[in-house]
């Protein structure tokens, strides 16, 4: 196998997708997109509670406007996203929510006919647009079919295994046909990585499990720095057990969070924005009222849980606004919250860092683009708001796009000796799968992915302290040393999730490492980054990005400024 | 329950002459899914174990499979819902070429979705804000989008095993989608895409897609609608 096209798009999800669609109407056909899942299947599809823009349609919400979603946005971020990126986010929201919408989005509707709007947490007005509690579904179906209109080629269940980089300019990959085992080459022009966040290095996560940040591992070692990493997020209501997200929509509703005493506890906590604060300070509240003996199943296993309860706001609304979580409700816990209230726990959600890249998806490396929750342009900052990721995806994704297609008409097509190179990296790649067939085995992989997703959500998970990260950190680099004794037990070619997955996890504990490094490095608390030992936020020293470029012997950290253009940072106060 | 047997269809042609079923015992704990049992077989007892699988939520559509005589999402089924006596038996979804284990090849389950322009089309200017449609006709197509092209409408249906060319109940189900949208403008163009002997006039109503369909999606009322309306355009009952 040796593919070539002017540009590959690694990732079929809203990111991948989105740009997909600008490099072709940008005037490059040549244009494909290399997807471990049939892009229907990405974790875009998860996404339920909706996509904010400042269109303004909700009675409540007249006075919307951009600047007002970028204030929220950069607040929420706790003052670490770049401002002339939170404003591109911000700008840009209802172009594109309109021609989503024009595409066919099934977006719900208000009696006038516009885009319904929803209240969510940490906005000052109703500014979420949703299709029910499906929004996810609904954009990603959406955006697939605008491929398919366009002709654009999916490689569906191509793993792509390594980028291949030539003196700073990418020059293609290795990747891996799923289905028959084959392995080899593609050459490129351009590429951008839309692979997703890195979920699954934790413990109970709400990702899909094929999150394991294998994009952002293959850029790392690629040369590319990985930024803030250690701002990661925590979704106040995963359903107890299963950590499947029960949206927060399910609040900008109307849902109540209640302890053990019945108490509305949120009033303590964010007492004018009550269930409706920003996500990390609504996880950090859940927690505490469990840690502080006010939950329920306190000591059980599974943890502890609050109630989520939805009840009062009646079976019709629920249905309407609400059907899927009453759906999983009934088929994963065996409740409805018609009846009954959901039993809750914070959940990790979402990787606000990722790869550097500038407002365009352009990475250091000339030619390597990225997009969506693997990259970190950066507009979360250290806390994203609900609604801002769906988002993120198709305005930045168009953004790459864009440039891409710019990018190749000037700087014509793949780079002289691509295809030696990729041929040399397919060699390295077989060669570790080698080393991976004829492993001691005295290690496990899949006992060595449970430890480190324990690790990093016992470690470097919602309250956080010195002690505790520098045992993760050295667990970590523990379990590094473990994984050279692991042994892929199976051979065969075809669908080998044996090898697959063993491959996946160097990259995995790699990026825990960068996870760890950072947050014991950062010793301030901001956003989503919580530490006991340093309770509060530290603009003198910590105002400021990190950057994790990769070594042999671990991350090395430097830090770069944050883009203040029209907000001072303030106390945060809900 | 302490344990319980998984009982699993098994076929690697990289060594299997013929398929055959394997069948593991599994721990059981308290809300176990079929996809954790299968994860577990995965993990621990036999590595080469080949299924799909991603959100893990019952809305990728990735594990569809026909488990204890039923088809199911892996992902969501229950195993205490699945048991048959003390087993709980995996089949890849039928009808399709095996590839491996329980991942058939689903080829043209995608070509024939691509085959009825899943997209809106409305040639009209597009105005600069939204396109307006009321909540009652946003309603019109609210059982089609719950669609997850899991496949198993598609392998469950008779009509399909008896002729290659038919579309299948997902396709039939996007393109009613898009027909009923009030903001799509190629109504003609979809009925002629559809209403031929490998489009909705293939469907007898047998009515197994319904029941396969997790997401309780009807799809023979979409294909009826399509054909009715096939029907009173021929006519010249219906305008287009």
């Amino acid at each position: 196998m040796q593919l070539s096209h002017k540009v590959i798009i690694v990732g079929g999800g809203l990111a991948g997708l989105r740009a997909a669609i600008a490099v072709h109407d940008g005037g490059v056909k040549d244009v494909a997109i290399v997807s471990q899942l049939p892009p229907v299947r990405s974790h875009s599809v998860a996404a339920a509670g909706g996509i904010n823009g400042s269109l303004g349609n909700h009675p409540e919400g007249k006075d919307d406007n951009w600047e007002k979603h970028m204030y929220d946005t950069v607040k929420g971020s706790d003052f670490l996203a770049d401002q002339d990126a939170a404003e591109v986010l911000a700008k840009e929201a209802v172009p594109r929510i309109v021609e989503a919408e024009h595409w066919g989005c099934p977006f719900s509707r208000n009696p006038d006919g516009t885009i319904a709007q929803r209240p969510f947490g940490g906005a000052g007005f109703p500014r979420t647009c949703f299709a029910a509690d499906k929004t996810g579904h609904a954009l990603l179906h959406t955006m697939y079919q605008q491929t398919i209109k366009r002709g654009i080629k999916v490689y569906m269940e191509y793993l792509v295994l390594k980028l291949v980089v030539k003196e700073g300019r990418i020059v293609g990959m290795v990747l891996m046909n799923i289905l028959t085992g084959e392995i080899g080459t593609a050459t490129a022009g351009a590429v951008m990585l839309a692979t997703g966040g890195a979920g699954k290095i934790y413990a109970h996560s709400t990702n899909n499990l094929l999150n394991t940040g294998l994009g952002m591992a293959m850029a790392y070692h690629a040369g590319v720095p990985l930024k803030d990493m250690e701002f990661i997020q925590f979704h106040p209501t995963g359903l107890w057990g299963t950590n499947i997200l029960m949206t927060e929509g399910c609040r900008g509703e109307g849902g109540y969070l209640l302890n053990n005493k019945g108490e509305r506890f949120m009033a303590k906590y964010a007492p004018k924005a009550m269930e409706l604060g920003p996500r990390d300070i609504v996880a950090r509240s859940i927690q505490t009222e469990i840690n502080e003996g006010r939950g329920f199943n306190l000591g059980g296993p599974g943890g502890g849980y609050v109630h989520l309860d939805l009840r009062h706001l009646g079976e019709a609304k629920i249905n309407e606004r609400l059907p899927e979580v009453r759906e999983i409700c009934r088929n994963f816990a065996g409740i409805d919250p018609v009846y009954e209230p959901i039993p809750v726990q914070p959940s990790q959600h979402y990787t606000m860092g990722g790869i550097d890249t500038d407002i365009d998806g352009r990475t250091v490396v000339h030619g390597l683009y990225a997009a969506g929750e693997c990259a970190c342009v950066s507009v979360h900052g250290a806390n994203r708001l609900g609604g801002n990721s769906l988002l993120d995806t198709i305005v930045f994704g168009k953004r790459a796009g864009d440039h891409i297609a710019q990018f190749i008409q000037s700087n014509g097509g793949i780079a002289a000796g691509a295809d030696k190179a990729v041929a040399e990296a397919q060699k390295e790649v077989e060669a570790r799968f080698q080393r991976l067939y004829s492993g001691q085995g005295t290690e496990d992989g899949s006992k060595l992915r449970t430890e480190l997703q324990e690790t990093m959500f016992n470690h470097v998970g919602i309250f956080r302290d010195e002690a505790l990260m520098t045992e993760g950190l050295e667990k970590i680099r523990q379990l590094k040393q473990r994984y050279a004794k692991v042994k892929v037990k199976h051979t065969g070619k075809i669908y080998n999730l044996d090898l697959i997955k063993n491959y996946e996890l160097e990259g995995m504990l790699d990026v825990a490492e960068v996870i760890a490094s950072g947050a014991l490095q950062r010793k301030e608390s901001r956003g989503s980054h919580a530490r006991r030992d340093y309770p509060e936020r530290d603009d003198a020293n910590f105002l400021k990005h990190t950057l994790a470029f990769y070594t042999e012997n671990g991350p090395r950290l430097e830090y770069k400024p944050v883009t203040i253009t029209k907000f001072q940072p303030v106390a945060r106060k809900y | 329950m302490e344990n319980f047997k998984l009982r699993v269809f098994r076929y690697d042609p990289e060594k299997d002459s013929e398929p055959h079923y394997d069948t593991f015992t599994i721990p059981y704990r308290d809300g176990m899914t079929v996809l954790e049992a299968l994860t577990y077989v995965q993990e621990n007892l036999d590595s080469s174990l080949a299924y799909r699988y991603s959100c893990r939520e019952a809305i990728c559509g990735s594990c569809a499979n026909y488990i204890s005589g039923a088809y199911r999402l892996a992902c969501r089924a229950q195993v205490t819902d699945c048991l048959e006596g003390d087993t709980v038996t995996v089949a890849p979804l039928p009808h399709m070429r095996v590839i491996k284990d329980l991942v058939v090849d689903m080829t043209k389950f995608w070509e024939n979705y691509e085959k009825v322009k899943p997209w809106l089309i409305n040639d009209d200017p597009a105005p600069e804000r939204e396109r307006l449609q009321s909540p009652e006709d946003r309603a019109k197509y609210n059982m089609e989008i719950d669609c997850i092209l899991c496949g198993s409408c598609f392998a469950a249906c008779p009509a399909g095993v008896n002729n290659e060319e038919y579309l299948g109940a997902h396709a039939l189900v996007w393109a009613n989608r898009f027909f009923v949208d009030t903001r799509d403008t190629a109504k003609r163009e979809r009925l002629e895409l559809v209403a031929n002997e490998y489009g909705v006039f293939r469907c007898h109503t047998a009515f197994n897609c319904v029941e396969a369909c997790p997401k309780h999606i009807n799809q023979t009322e979409a294909i009826q609608e399509l054909k009715n309306a096939a029907m009173r355009y021929k006519l010249g009952l219906l305008k287009l």
